[in-house]
């Protein structure tokens, strides 16, 4: 057979094309749903880890299940319902006006303290950088955070998701003394006030990156974390009342 | 009739002949693939800046070289000759997302390691470079060698690389703080950040080039 004939070489693409076509699709088809498990498995993973709670990714379903006591989602500083925070897709939300976004907010109980689980995505140098910052029940202390990333260098920005950089964050305050909202600063060296961390040499654009995802995905909550504080201790104050009164009763 | 017998002789060589393991051990030193013919130095110089992405990818150019080889090899009596070198990118593509696949599904934490650099698996030069120079003439056992041959010789020059700039530049192997137990951060030593960027791996390629040609004199171009 002449294998240089242009109809042979015709088939041969055409053929070539359409198995190798088949062969991937049905790998990819077939191999998705546990993808996608590791996927969601790796998400809670990272959500438990920023209230310092470290567990293998097979134990990571009943821990999330244990800990994470709410799931909301926040529309323009206004509770919305109907929406699953775990499955809100941040790439998509930020793409959106601040106003429109759909903010997921997870509420965790942890030895009788809660935190608030913030979840954050932003740009790197080669791609998407995301991660979970936990505040504390004052919601202005950071109790841990955590970020990932999908492309940054090995050893410059991608030591963003190592302890040395990630154990700078607890502690540190997001509010200042007169509870407006200042984020966290990434500095060049000399990160010693209470709103600074230390950047990474070398990975400059990487640490801006984490510097703005913070700076832009927290301010969706702000208002809010307001408003369901004074809501609480309203609650909180009025329940008091009552076992106030309870007791007097008696 | 002098074809026949050659032929015949050609299939009673035994697997590990002497022309079989030079098929191995010639990338290892005299032909290597990055310090002599100096291909895939972009990847080279990419994943170096650790020993663990570094093995991990050479682990994946061995599977893909290997495999690639024997399947470029078994088709290589029915490739039309014009359109060559698409199968052969088909085929490397083909595998390198199966690999991704694969891993993404049952090894997550290697595969998010290796996510980066399937793309630089694509465009790794050595493995086109073998379709073309090697499956494409001969037998899938001898191309089977010749991949993983290569995919040693591309290996070893890899983690060498990486060996040098993790320990010189973080101070760590493997992510384990080898100095800082040592204690040579007392001795007032630092690390060295400039380990960390692209244009050291080029000098430590460089200086590996230096030492193989200056051992190795059968290397030296006349001039």
């Amino acid at each position: 057979m002449d294998v240089n004939k242009n109809s042979y070489t015709f088939a041969f693409a055409g053929i070539m094309v359409v198995v190798v076509a088949a062969i991937l699709s049905f790998a990819a088809t077939s191999l998705k749903p546990m993808q996608d498990e590791n996927v969601k498995r790796e998400k809670m993973q990272n959500i438990l880890s920023s209230i310092g709670v470290e567990v293998s990714r097979d134990e990571a379903a009943d821990n999330y299940q244990k800990y994470i006591a709410q799931e909301l989602v926040i529309n323009n500083n206004e509770l919305k319902e109907g929406v699953v925070a775990f499955d809100v897709d941040m790439a998509k939300e930020l793409k959106k006006p601040a106003e429109e976004r759909n903010a997921p907010l997870y509420i965790a109980d942890k030895d009788g303290e809660t935190y608030f689980i913030l979840p954050l995505r932003g740009k790197g140098l080669w791609g998407p950088i995301w991660g979970y910052i936990a505040l504390k029940g004052d919601m202005n202390t950071i109790a841990g955070a955590i970020f990932d990333h999908k492309a940054e260098t090995p050893g410059l920005g991608a030591e963003i998701s190592t302890p040395i950089f990630m154990d700078q964050f607890p502690d540190k305050k997001i509010l200042d003394e007169q509870g407006n909202f200042v984020s966290i600063q990434v500095m060049k060296g000399n990160a010693e006030g209470e709103h600074e961390v230390d950047g990474i040499s070398g990975g400059t654009i990487t640490s801006v990156g984490v510097q703005d995802m913070i700076d832009d995905c927290m301010k969706s909550y702000i208002t809010f974390l307001k408003n369901y504080e004074a809501q609480n201790t309203a609650a909180h104050s009025s329940s008091t009342q009552n076992t106030n009164l309870a007791t007097l009763s008696e | 009739m002098a074809e026949v017998l050659e032929k015949k002789k050609e299939k009673k060589e035994a697997l590990f002949s002497k022309k079989n393991r030079l098929l191995i051990s010639d990338p290892l030193n005299d032909s290597n693939p990055i310090t002599v013919q100096v291909l895939g130095i972009c990847s080279a110089l990419a994943i170096t800046v650790k020993l663990y992405p570094a093995l991990v990818m050479s682990i994946s150019v061995l599977f893909v070289l290997g495999a690639g080889n024997v399947i470029i090899s078994l088709m290589r009596n029915i490739i039309p000759n014009r359109i060559r070198i698409i199968v052969q990118l088909v085929v490397v593509a083909a595998l390198v997302i199966l690999v991704d696949q694969v891993l993404k599904a049952f090894a997550y934490d290697v595969s998010k390691e290796l996510s980066v650099f399937v793309g630089l698996i694509i465009t790794n030069c050595i493995i086109m470079g073998r379709f073309e120079a090697f499956a494409l003439a001969n037998g899938p056992w001898k191309s089977f060698l010749d991949g993983l041959g290569n995919a040693f010789g591309y290996a070893w020059i890899l983690l060498a690389v990486a060996f040098f700039r993790e320990l010189l530049g973080s101070g760590t192997l493997f992510g384990y703080p080898v100095f800082e137990k040592l204690g040579v951060y007392n001795t007032g030593y630092v690390n060295n950040g400039f380990m960390l960027l692209p244009p050291m791996a080029l000098i430590t390629v460089g200086i590996i080039i230096w030492v193989q040609r200056s051992r190795n004199t059968k290397l030296i171009e006349e001039n």
